[in-house]
């Protein structure tokens, strides 16, 4: 059973774009993408600092993803997949918005 | 044991020779000398005015750096030699060096014919030929106001342009008739005359010198046959060459009756162990004043040198070329020797065009032409000329304008294969496919592996039509779409943009895109909204957009941290704002360098402290500057006149007021300024984007330098202006450059990439060949007079500096950042130091 803690309000996050937060002391990145929140570790495995929540999103061939700022890697932000390098991944975390619509908090799994 | 091989003279020939001998299979069995009578190794005489419009004699060599030692070439700089014995083969330099040789090439070129005109050694009466000639012209101009070219020549001519470009009033004088009578008919001739008089330079046909005496107002006059005088301060002789066969006379070579060492078809002379190239050979009565008949000599004897049989069978004297600018072409025999000959001509007045087509008297065959301001038409008729290929039914059609039909081309397609594209190094279409078969697919490996295109450049037009035809009918499509959201390039994009009016990413996506975008498209389109509407990067519906560094307004460095650069123009700083940059960096333990642009950088910042960093920067008089974006940089400068003994003007006030003027445009990739207070150019002006460079005459501009990967020194593009029209010029330029340049894509990358070049950027900008000049400075002072400081918005604005936090439910560092101290500052741990855990904690 996930562990779930809320992170934030819905009304941190800017569509389209990436925001840092602290899940306990493991920095993760949320994304807000046509209403669905994502969220992933911040650390950049390639480039080596917590920067993907810098990134900008978008899509290749149908996969939503966000490129390091660092270094241009795309991660898929479903799987947290690296696809120009099968060796590294970005652990995902599952996510839940709780509360009254308009003022839904945002609440990620520890895993 | 080798082969001992001479060589003498080490002019373009000469080197051009070696550069063969180096490539061919027999190289190894030669031990070479060279002596070379000048002090510098082979440079390029046919660009030679190029001296005076920003290149070097660096610039204009023709040897690779290291070149000769490679080779185990042993050149002798500097040693004359003053004969040949043909018995014992050996030859003696004027320092009594003897060298033995087995084989003996004599490249010793030519020197400038200085007519006997009574008065011809007076001071400043100087000569066109070496790079010694050009400084001794540099020198006399500074003390002249008038020169005067004595010979209307295509060397005249060209001589010409170096005296306009070193600021003098210029004059060229000719004995004949008309203008370049070799190559040109009357009527192109009067063209050409028309067109030079207008760019105000005094032609003078039809003057024969009689003497050269003291002049009233000027140092000296010329006193012409018909009673007419002309005074001046600086002569030039640039009326034709003669041969450098002084060799021939003490070896007893045979040589021609008015000169010249003669050479039978394999280019030797009448001893069978010495061969001549180049314009002091003489061959079928012909010296060959033009340099691709001497590489074909070249070529001929490094192939004889092989033991492959080889001929030089005369060489074709069409030639294509500018002439102060002007478009000026000649082909065969223009002058309709057959009388039979039959000639069509076309005449725009008002354009100044003039061609002439001269034909077989059946309209087969052509058997010459000329050009005149506009020289477009010359690769085909060439083809046409040299492959002696049947005529369309209607040859006019070949110089009519376009706009009467389509034209009747002659597509690549209908080049045989044995075609002769580029002269200057011998490529053929088959060459050229050939390269394509084994693996080249553009044209920049085309000139790589061929060497097309990059001797004259005259074939460039001739060399990309066979590339893009042949690689269409492989295939081949060259994708210009900027990424898989978009099919159009980022010019096609700005178009898009400002002729639709779309204000958002989303706007453009939804017209004209498809899927969601990517870190290319966005950022791109970001820029492009940014330099059509000066769209603010940090409006919310834009944070999307940016790449980290434009949505933080900082560079995000390596660890994740930032830094902040202030914009300093000019690089002038008050110790006031030196001491709040000191005590900003100390009370956040910044690492601080001054950077390449004279400015002061402070390297580690966190993402939440940079709001309160820029409040006090802001407070204390600074503004951003912009070192995070793809905008003006920085504007160096000299000390200039106000502190520089040297000093013509003031580089820093200019420099200031550009940066102040350019500051926070948006553009496809960063810019960089220089101004320099004079020539001596302590702001390496000419290595940036925009370069200024003061001189007694006004501000000279000089446009696309790079400094970086890949340098380029920046084209001189135009001399003498004031404050305004240097002001408009630039407005042009840099509003130009962005409308048409591609993602990511310096000055110095677009320039080499727009068709027509250097010519056709002026025309744009200067001539305002495109009726949007107006325009352009209309759209850039939109821009300048929208200018905020992205900083000063950003910490007016709470909603915005609440968006800088680490993270948006802890108010704590990352601890992903850790530092060590050396020499003094932090800087970021490497890994070792993290495993190893020396890393300071910071508080």
């Amino acid at each position: 059973m996930s562990d779930f803690k809320k992170v934030c309000q819905l009304s941190d996050l800017i569509e389209n774009a990436g925001i840092p937060a602290l899940l306990d002391a493991t920095p993760i990145a949320l994304f807000l993408i046509k209403g669905q929140v994502y969220a992933l570790d911040n650390f950049d495995p390639i480039g080596h600092a917590s920067v993907m929540s810098r990134g900008i999103v978008g899509s290749i061939k149908g996969r939503l993803v966000v490129a390091s700022p660092l270094y241009k890697e795309h991660y898929d932000l479903v799987s947290g997949e690296c696809l120009e390098n099968a060796e590294v991944k970005l652990a995902v975390y599952p996510v839940e918005l709780r509360g009254e619509s308009g003022e839904e908090a945002v609440w990620v799994a520890t895993c | 044991m080798k082969t001992k091989l001479v060589v003498v003279g080490n002019g373009m020939v000469g080197h051009a020779f070696l550069e063969r001998l180096v490539k061919s299979a027999g190289f190894d069995r030669f031990q070479i000398t060279v002596f070379g009578e000048e002090s510098r190794v082979a440079y390029d005489r046919v660009h030679l005015s190029s001296y005076f419009s920003g290149k070097t004699a660096e610039d204009l060599s023709l040897v690779p750096v290291g070149f000769y030692a490679e080779h185990a070439i042993d050149i002798r700089l500097n040693e004359k030699v003053v004969s040949i014995d043909k018995q014992a083969k050996t030859v003696t330099t004027q320092a009594s060096l003897v060298e033995k040789y087995d084989v003996l090439v004599l490249a010793t070129g030519s020197y400038p014919f200085v007519p006997p005109i009574p008065g011809n050694d007076r001071e400043a009466c100087l000569v066109y030929r070496t790079i010694e000639d050009l400084e001794a012209m540099r020198s006399s101009a500074q003390t002249s106001k008038i020169g005067v070219v004595i010979g209307g020549g295509l060397l005249g001519l060209e001589a010409a342009k170096a005296l306009v470009d070193l600021g003098l009033e210029s004059h060229v004088v000719e004995f004949a008739p008309r203008l370049m009578p070799v190559q040109l008919d009357e009527g192109g001739a009067a063209m050409l005359k028309r067109k030079i008089i207008q760019l105000g330079v005094g032609v003078h046909t039809a003057k024969a010198t009689q003497r050269i005496e003291d002049g009233v107002q000027a140092r000296h006059r010329l006193v012409f046959a018909d009673g007419e005088t002309l005074e001046t301060d600086f002569i030039l002789f640039s009326a034709g060459i003669r041969p450098r066969d002084e060799l021939a006379d003490v070896a007893g070579l045979e040589k021609g009756p008015r000169g010249g060492i003669v050479i039978n078809d394999q280019c030797l002379t009448s001893d069978p162990h010495i061969y001549a190239i180049g314009e002091c050979a003489l061959h079928g009565g012909m010296i060959y004043g033009l340099v691709a008949p001497g590489y074909a000599m070249a070529q001929a004897v490094v192939d004889q040198l092989n033991h492959k049989p080889a001929q030089f069978l005369g060489a074709d004297m069409s030639t294509k070329l500018k002439l102060l600018g002007i478009e000026v072409a000649s082909i065969g025999d223009p002058h309709g020797s057959d009388e039979a000959a039959k000639s069509y001509i076309y005449e725009n007045g008002p354009k100044e065009i003039y061609k002439k087509l001269v034909v077989s008297p059946d309209g087969q065959k052509l058997l010459g032409a000329v050009l005149v301001g506009d020289s477009e038409d010359y690769g085909n008729l060439l083809q046409l000329k040299l492959n002696d290929m049947v005529l369309p039914e209607h040859p006019e059609q070949l110089i009519l304008p376009s706009f009467l039909g389509e034209k009747v081309g002659m597509g690549p397609d209908a080049l045989p294969m044995s075609a002769q594209l580029c002269s200057c190094y011998d490529v053929s279409k088959a060459d050229v496919i050939a390269a394509l078969d084994g693996g080249a697919s553009c044209l920049a490996d085309i000139k790589a592996c061929t060497q097309a295109c990059t001797g004259c450049g005259g074939c460039t037009q001739l060399v990309t039509s066979v590339v893009n035809n042949e690689l269409e009918k492989r295939g081949v499509a060259v994708s210009k779409a900027i990424c898989e959201h978009f099919p159009y390039t980022r010019q096609e994009l700005y178009h898009l943009v400002r002729v639709n009016g779309y204000q958002t990413f989303d706007e453009l996506l939804a017209a004209h895109g498809e899927g969601d975008g990517c870190e290319i498209c966005k950022p791109t389109v970001a820029s492009i909204l940014g330099s059509v509407w000066n769209a603010y990067a940090f409006d919310k519906k834009n944070i999307p957009l940016q790449d980290t560094n434009d949505r933080y307004l900082g560079n995000m460095q390596k660890d994740g941290s930032y830094s902040v650069i202030p914009r300093v123009p000019g690089g002038e700083i008050t110790p006031d704002k030196l001491i709040l940059l000191g005590e900003v960096a100390k009370d956040y333990q910044l690492y601080t360098k001054i950077n390449g642009g004279q400015r002061i950088v402070l390297f580690g910042a966190q993402l939440s402290d940079l709001p309160v960093i820029w409040s006090r920067l802001i407070e204390g008089g600074f503004e951003s500057g912009q070192a995070y974006a793809k905008a003006l940089r920085t504007v160096k400068s000299c000390v200039g006149s106000t502190w520089c003994r040297y000093g013509i003007d003031d580089s820093v006030k200019l420099a200031i007021d550009l940066e102040n003027r350019y500051k926070g445009v948006r553009s496809p990739h960063k810019m960089k300024m220089g101004v320099s207070g004079c020539t001596r150019e302590c702001a390496e002006a000419q290595a940036k984007d925009v370069g200024v460079i003061s001189t007694e005459n006004g501000w000279n501009l000089f446009v696309c330098g790079n400094g970086g990967m890949k340098p380029r020194h920046a084209d001189l593009f135009a001399v003498g202006l004031d404050r305004e029209t240097l002001f408009k010029y630039i407005d042009r330029f840099i509003m130009f450059y962005i409308q048409t340049a591609d993602r990511l894509q310096r000055t110095s990358t677009w320039l080499e990439n727009l068709e027509g070049g250097l010519d056709y950027l002026r025309q744009v900008v200067i001539d305002d060949s495109l009726g949007i000049g107006e325009q352009l400075e209309q759209q850039m002072q939109a821009l300048i007079g929208s200018y905020e400081c992205d900083w000063k918005r950003a910490v007016e604005d709470t909603e915005k500096t609440k968006l800088f936090y680490n993270f948006v439910n802890a108010d704590q560092r990352d601890p992903n950042q850790v530092y060590v101290r050396e020499r003094g500052q932090l800087r970021p741990a490497n890994a070792q130091e993290r495993l190893e855990s020396i890393a300071l904690e910071l508080v």
